[in-house]
């Protein structure tokens, strides 16, 4: 089975001029030390970009910081040409991990209407039918088993109810952080193919964090690498090359290639772990 | 104590008798504002699963009325004034150790243990004889004024207003705090508002049920509504239906068999839940997870 | 003080309910568990009310309640749905029956029946004869002996049940057993400071303790000590001063060294982003 980009779906250059995302010079501190610094990255209107890197490298720290939760202590961060925090109703966000158990009894349908108007205080009052939630219901592709609670679902469904309801309220950006590390193979590929669907059809940005860059490969416009300190950006091919992470990791990297168009990093050093990194379980 | 008529088959003269005193229409007013009251608030608090810290709450209306009798005031005046304290205090305490569940429920359980510890002490200086405890712990449907249910009324107007205005970001909140966050909802405050309301509606439902048996209208009818649908209008109309009906039927029985109200009110409100818990298993059983029983709309597509 | 007689019955069964208190109190914060606690607790009370209207001792209610409750969370345990919501519900209502054996036995006998309830629920350590404050603390003594023999795999068992599964200990039984400890331990310590307040003997000093420090045995020791400490303190207090209960005091020192150890170790709060280029 050959890989999207084997089957030669060219990903789309970012449209010129209007940056969703931009970041320039910056850096990030947690407890005391430097996560990153002179970090460099622009993400066009439009685009799909991918956030890549080993364990600790900052990957999450880069979200925190556009979603307004950190700030920068040096450099400057921009979403959709506003600081950091402002635009909140146009930003979707997708947190790491979130895995409703079992007890939980409240509908997909309306955990995804929350996306919609969760934060609106008073009273709800009846939207029409066909509204936006069905539709993001729809896009996603989780009509069937919307309507059953949440913690029934399986994982993959789950995933796929929590990007309704970051999408619903129509976002003109879309973050995500691991959306695809608690799902299997055929699941994994799923997602990704229905994120660039999101992209190419809504023209939204999406923004993901991700430890395997292979489901996406064919999809990506950017990838933003993380390691030693620093990020290198650029398109995946340019980017995930021996010579570039060699050169980012400052110990030798060889990139290699499957014969069905996977690549294999080999030789990342491991960042030593952060305790912010440690998943809860 | 009106004991020992008991039910009659005819249901007719049984309300009648019911409702010939004052006092016990008072009773059944009183029982179905709280019974609303709990209903919804209790609704959240099962979904906050804040079950334990609502127990506490309860308790501390104890104190809070022994407090009050010590110095003269109404019962029911200690109950608010203790329990919304009371709700703050947890609030603040546990939001500081929120990364240990261990030490959060230390400061719970030590708390639970030293108000109680107090109301003890308010009671044996209010009288050598510990003979009041058991209205304040049980509850009695006896001697409930016109002018407590207009208190009740109006303490319920509002908090059920303040629940409305805030309902669906609190909704967000309790189950989905990271991304409502994200959003601008500010889960914090919304969290501690929401301990104080849980204050006031323990305080309120104290005065029927007593502060040790709260906890049965708080907790069954939510869990019991949740249980048989997931549509959240719906499971939250039904959490208070459910408490008014087991509130109604406990009085009745207070009224023909004698106090403690309490005893009837909690045995009713456990039946109801195991009712539903073993209906809920059994259609998990049947249909292998099957639509749900209210509200259901034709399946889209193939299941 | 120590002339009278029921002085001294009270602080030998008293530091025995302390010393038991403290170290399951440990584990008991440790397991998180303080819920579960807290309806043993409660059950407690029904036990000795219900061997009352059977007209039995209470002690035999108190053990025999406790205990069966235990066994019931244990086996069930959280997997099978006994999550909070239900231990509440269920406990709610074995407190609801508690308060109909005490209306049926008051019905039944004469006065002076309203201190059985008052006596169940906030304790009457100034009330036990010699051999009562004996018994209590033997059976003390037992508990504290079964909680540092099990010690050591209950903390593996709680800190890492997996690994120590796969290690040969008993996670389960543990679980079950430990739960049997804390119910005896319920029904030893209502004697002493009755069913409502137990619960403060049992979370506060072990908080305190954890808070303090983290090597877990110096923990147990520290929280077997705060206990003792509690119990004797409260117990002059109350002496001194007449219209202080017995069992306000203990609870409310056991309160008072919990505060000091959370006003000793309060952690600055977590490190925000720093400045922008200063």
């Amino acid at each position: 089975m050959s890989s999207p980009a084997a089957q030669g779906l060219a990903p789309r250059r970012p449209a010129p001029g209007a940056s969703a995302i931009a970041v320039e010079h910056g850096e990030a501190r947690l407890g005391g030390g430097v996560v990153w610094s002179e970090v460099n990255l622009e993400v066009g209107q439009g685009s799909f970009a991918a956030i890549l890197g080993p364990n600790g490298s900052g990957k999450t720290t880069l979200l925190r910081v556009l979603l307004g939760e950190l700030a920068l202590a040096r450099g400057s961060a921009s979403v959709l040409g506003r600081r950091p925090g402002e635009a909140k109703g146009q930003i979707g966000y997708l947190p790491q991990r979130r895995h409703f158990d079992a007890g939980t009894r409240i509908r997909g349908i309306d955990i995804v209407r929350l996306g919609l108007d969760g934060a609106r205080w008073g009273l709800p009052l009846r939207p029409a039918q066909g509204g936006p939630v069905e539709e993001a219901i729809e896009m996603v592709g989780a009509g069937t088993y919307a309507k059953r609670p949440i913690g029934e679902l399986s994982g993959g469904e789950q995933q796929r109810l929590l990007i309704a309801q970051a999408l619903v309220s129509k976002p003109r950006v879309l973050i995500l952080d691991e959306p695809l590390d608690s799902l299997d193979l055929p699941n994994q590929r799923a997602v990704a193919a229905l994120l660039e669907r999101i992209c190419r059809e809504q023209g939204v940005t999406i923004l993901l964090v991700a430890h395997d860059v292979n489901p996406l490969l064919g999809y990506l416009d950017q990838v933003v690498y993380f390691g030693g300190g620093h990020a290198v950006v650029g398109p995946p091919r340019e980017i995930i090359t021996a010579p570039t992470l060699s050169r980012l990791y400052g110990v030798p990297v060889e990139v290699l290639e499957t014969s069905d168009g996977r690549l294999v990093v080999v030789g990342l050093p491991e960042a030593p772990a952060h305790h912010s990194d440690r998943h809860e379980h | 104590m009106l004991a020992g008529t008991g039910l009659s088959p005819d249901l007719v003269s049984d309300f009648k008798a019911l409702t010939a005193y004052p006092f016990m229409v008072n009773a059944f007013e009183a029982g179905t504002i709280v019974a609303v009251m709990a209903g919804v608030i209790g609704w959240f608090m099962v979904l906050r699963r804040q079950t334990f810290a609502g127990h506490t709450l309860s308790l501390m209306a104890f104190p809070g009325a022994s407090a009050a009798l010590l110095l003269g005031l109404s019962a029911a005046a200690g109950f608010f004034v203790f329990s919304t304290a009371a709700a703050l205090v947890i609030g603040a305490a546990v939001g500081r150790s929120r990364s240990n569940r261990g030490q959060e429920s230390a400061v719970t359980g030590s708390v639970q243990a030293f108000g109680l510890a107090c109301g003890f002490l308010f009671l044996s200086l209010y009288s050598g004889v510990l003979a009041n405890y058991e209205t304040l712990l049980f509850g009695s449907f006896l001697g409930i004024t016109t002018s407590q249910v207009r208190v009740l009324a109006l303490v319920a107007v509002v908090a059920l207003a303040a629940l409305a205005f805030a309902g669906r970001p609190l909704l967000f909140a309790s189950v989905d705090e990271g991304v409502a966050r994200a959003r601008g909802v500010p889960a914090t405050a919304l969290g501690l508002g929401f301990l104080v309301l849980l204050g006031l509606a323990v305080a309120e439902t104290a005065q029927i049920t007593g502060a040790l048996l709260v906890f049965a209208l708080l907790v069954a009818p939510p869990a019991s509504a949740q249980l048989i649908t997931p549509r959240i209008g719906l499971s939250i109309a039904l959490s208070a239906l459910i408490g008014v009906l087991i509130t109604w039927v406990g009085l009745a029985l207070a009224y023909f068999y004698g106090d403690p109200v309490g005893f009837y009110i909690t045995t009713l409100a456990f039946a109801c839940y195991v009712i539903a818990r073993v209906a809920r298993a059994l259609r998990d059983r049947a249909g292998g997870r099957g639509p749900v029983l209210l509200g259901t709309r034709a399946a889209e597509g193939p299941a | 003080m120590f002339a009278h007689e029921f002085f001294r019955n009270a602080l030998l069964a008293g530091t025995f309910v302390a010393l038991a208190c403290g170290a399951v109190g440990y584990f008991v914060v440790l397991r998180a568990q303080v819920f579960a606690g807290d309806a043993l607790s409660h059950v407690a009370f029904t036990g000795a009310l219900a061997a009352a209207a059977a007209g039995l001792d209470t002690r035999i209610g108190l053990f025999g309640a406790t205990i069966a409750l235990a066994l019931v969370l244990g086996v069930l345990g959280p997997r099978a749905g006994a999550d909070d919501v239900t231990i509440g519900i269920v406990f709610a209502w074995i407190l609801g029956l508690g308060v109909f054996f005490l209306a049926v036995f008051s019905a039944g006998s004469s006065g002076g029946n309203g201190l059985l309830g008052a006596r169940a629920l906030f304790g009457s350590i100034f009330g036990l004869g010699s051999s009562e404050a004996r018994l209590a603390a033997i059976v003390g003594a037992l508990i504290l002996v079964a909680v540092v023999a099990i010690a050591r795999p209950l903390l593996f068992a709680t800190l890492d049940p997996l690994v120590a599964a796969a290690r040969g200990v008993p996670v389960r039984a543990l679980g079950i057993g430990f739960l049997v400890l804390v119910g005896a331990t319920a029904a030893e310590a209502t004697q002493a400071v009755g069913a409502l307040l137990l619960l403060g003997l049992l979370a506060a000093p072990a908080g305190a303790a954890q808070r303090l420090t983290s090597r877990p045995y110096l923990a147990l020791a520290l929280s077997t000590a705060f206990a003792v400490a509690a119990m004797w303190i409260g117990l002059a207090l109350s002496y001194a001063v007449a219209a202080l209960p017995p069992s306000t005091a203990i609870i409310a020192t056991a309160t008072a060294i919990y505060l000091l150890a959370f006003g000793l170790t309060v952690r600055p709060p977590r490190v925000r982003t720093s400045e922008a280029a200063n």
